[in-house]
């Protein structure tokens, strides 16, 4: 049977789960960003300019990769974490006779749509408050690196989910990785003015890089080439690092 | 493979096969030397108290829990070396609830059907015959969480039979069930073996492991401590029980081979003053679990 055919059968199972809660599912993930949209865009950053723009227009791209982030993490993560834990229904994929790279890919792709319609919600609300967004030519290019940054952050999300001993251990990894991403990576200041051992560091976490590829491609900015290579490198390794950790656990 | 001059029984005959099969966590022995034969199309009874390495072991035979050294072999395969063969031959219905809460009956017996790559056509052929011979048509589109234990419990049959498999392995299938639903499970396993289907059952119950299996092993503390049909596993303590009950209220067992032994034995007790009441009745396995393993209580 084909790869392609497994993973959707993996797939298959949280689509129908997310049918049903798909409403829910898009309030609860928006809560947050259009939080941090009114505070920071209307809020605090009324009348403040950055590089040339408006700080809203600034922070919408910033604001959208923060979603993607979050809503793609969770989305993969948070059902899979309380199957393999809790309700051990994970378990009954790996005694079927399907491979760790579908069962890891099938579980991600949840994770990626959770994202994607967060993701575009944002991208309409930035759209009709950003006159910059509106205007970028470079839109078709803004929607593939924000496709490649869900797929970067499900596989996070199916690596962090895979490792957890406990729902606990979850908690305290979107704590001490995802909060701090949300804040550090270049989404609501820009890099330029931050220190350059500071800003090393913050070029180690893959948001940063979505966050800079997106805004480029909001703002009609020079395109960060490497930004966009350095996520793809995230998500191989995240990918990767989730298929060995599976296979090192079961037969 | 393995060797069928090994064996001494083709691989058609042996289900499953294990030698020295162990597990080790952290520094106790789950499951420790474990050599243990299940015969094709038998209902084999593997009957231990909580904690003993019952689990541990289904979990080692159906690909999901590396053993730390020893081998298994399932309808053939080596469970290492070929899960994905073992897979395609086993179903598993494991202790606790392992369906999708989220999804209906139907939806999770499809998704079963779809990892074992049944076609369109044979996923829809074989979710409304399960749901048949479970006997959930009625109750097919309610979510998981919707249905009572039993119902749950018939879900979860009904997935692990959903691509045909040779051998069922059914970890504790009716804890927590009430009586009737207990019989209706036992019915069911009964009629699954009658179909042809090999079940390795795990359980503590007793009376469990005397009403449904042909062979039974116990374990304790990880290890095969005895192997037989129920009547012989007896045999091996005596078929028949006297129960005294002392003055102090405490009860002692002992055994014999033949009625008019034990008949024999109540006549002498019958001048003792120590002894409030006895009473002769056929063994059960607890006597022999008792027996076996020095007087521990099994379901501690």
């Amino acid at each position: 049977m084909s790869l392609f055919s497994d993973i959707y059968a993996v797939f298959w199972a949280d689509l129908r789960v997310l049918r049903r809660r798909a409403l829910r599912t898009l309030a609860t993930s928006l809560v947050n960003p259009v939080l941090y949209l009114l505070a920071f865009g209307y809020g605090l950053g009324r009348g403040i300019s950055f590089e040339g723009y408006s700080y809203l227009d600034f922070v919408v791209p910033g604001i959208i990769a923060l979603t993607a982030m979050t809503s793609s993490f969770s989305g993969a993560g948070s059902k899979l974490h309380v199957d393999r834990l809790f309700y051990k229904c994970f378990d009954e994929l790996l005694m079927a006779p399907i491979g760790t790279l579908s069962i890891v890919f099938g579980k991600s792709l949840i994770g990626v749509v959770h994202g994607l319609i967060s993701s575009f919600a944002l991208v309409a609300v930035g759209l009709s408050v950003s006159p910059s967004f509106r205007a970028s030519p470079l839109l078709p290019l803004f929607m593939a690196v924000l496709i490649i940054s869900c797929f970067v952050f499900s596989f996070l999300g199916v690596l962090a989910a895979l490792l957890v001993r406990s729902h606990q251990d979850m908690g305290s990894f979107s704590a001490f990785v995802i909060v701090p991403m949300s804040f550090l990576s270049g989404t609501f200041f820009s890099l330029e003015s931050t220190p350059e051992a500071l800003k090393m560091a913050l070029y180690l976490l893959p948001l940063t890089h979505s966050s800079q590829c997106l805004r480029a491609a909001a703002l009609n900015q020079p395109f960060p080439l490497a930004s966009l290579i350095a996520l793809i490198c995230f998500g191989i390794i995240f990918l990767t690092a989730s298929i060995i950790v599976l296979r090192k656990t079961s037969v | 493979m393995y060797s069928k001059n090994l064996l001494g029984r083709s691989l058609l005959e042996e289900a499953i096969v294990t030698e020295n099969l162990s597990k080790m966590y952290g520094q106790i022995w789950a499951v420790k030397d474990l050599n243990l034969r299940v015969h094709a199309g038998e209902l084999f009874g593997f009957l231990g108290p909580n904690g003993a390495g019952k689990t541990t072991t289904i979990r080692m035979l159906t690909t999901i829990t590396k053993p730390t050294y020893g081998r298994a072999f399932v309808d053939g395969f080596n469970v290492q070396e070929k899960p994905e063969m073992v897979r395609k031959a086993i179903g598993v219905m494991q202790q606790h609830l392992s369906l999708d809460r989220d999804l209906t009956v139907r939806e999770n017996m499809e998704l079963r059907a779809r990892i074992h790559h049944l076609s369109a056509d044979e996923r829809k052929k074989r979710v409304e015959e399960l749901l048949d011979y479970v006997g959930l048509v009625e109750y097919a589109d309610r979510t998981v969480d919707e249905l009572s234990g039993g119902f749950q419990r018939r879900a979860m049959i009904a997935c692990s039979l959903i691509h045909r498999p040779k051998i069922l392995f059914l970890d504790e299938p009716t804890v927590g069930l009430d009586a009737h639903t207990r019989r209706r499970m036992w019915d069911l396993i009964r009629r699954l073996n009658a179909d042809g289907v090999t079940i390795f059952l795990t359980t503590h119950y007793i009376e469990e492991a005397e009403a449904l299996c042909q062979r039974v092993g116990i374990i304790h503390k990880g290890q095969l401590i005895a192997i037989g049909s129920p009547i012989e596993l007896r045999g091996k303590i005596g078929l028949f029980t006297v129960v005294m009950v002392t003055e102090g209220g405490k009860f002692a067992y002992k055994y014999f081979h033949d009625r008019a032994e034990a008949s024999k034995y109540v006549q002498k007790l019958s001048n003792s003053n120590s002894i409030k009441s006895v009473v002769i009745r056929d063994s059960n396995l607890e006597d022999v679990f008792i027996e076996l393993t020095g007087g521990e209580v099994i379901g501690e």
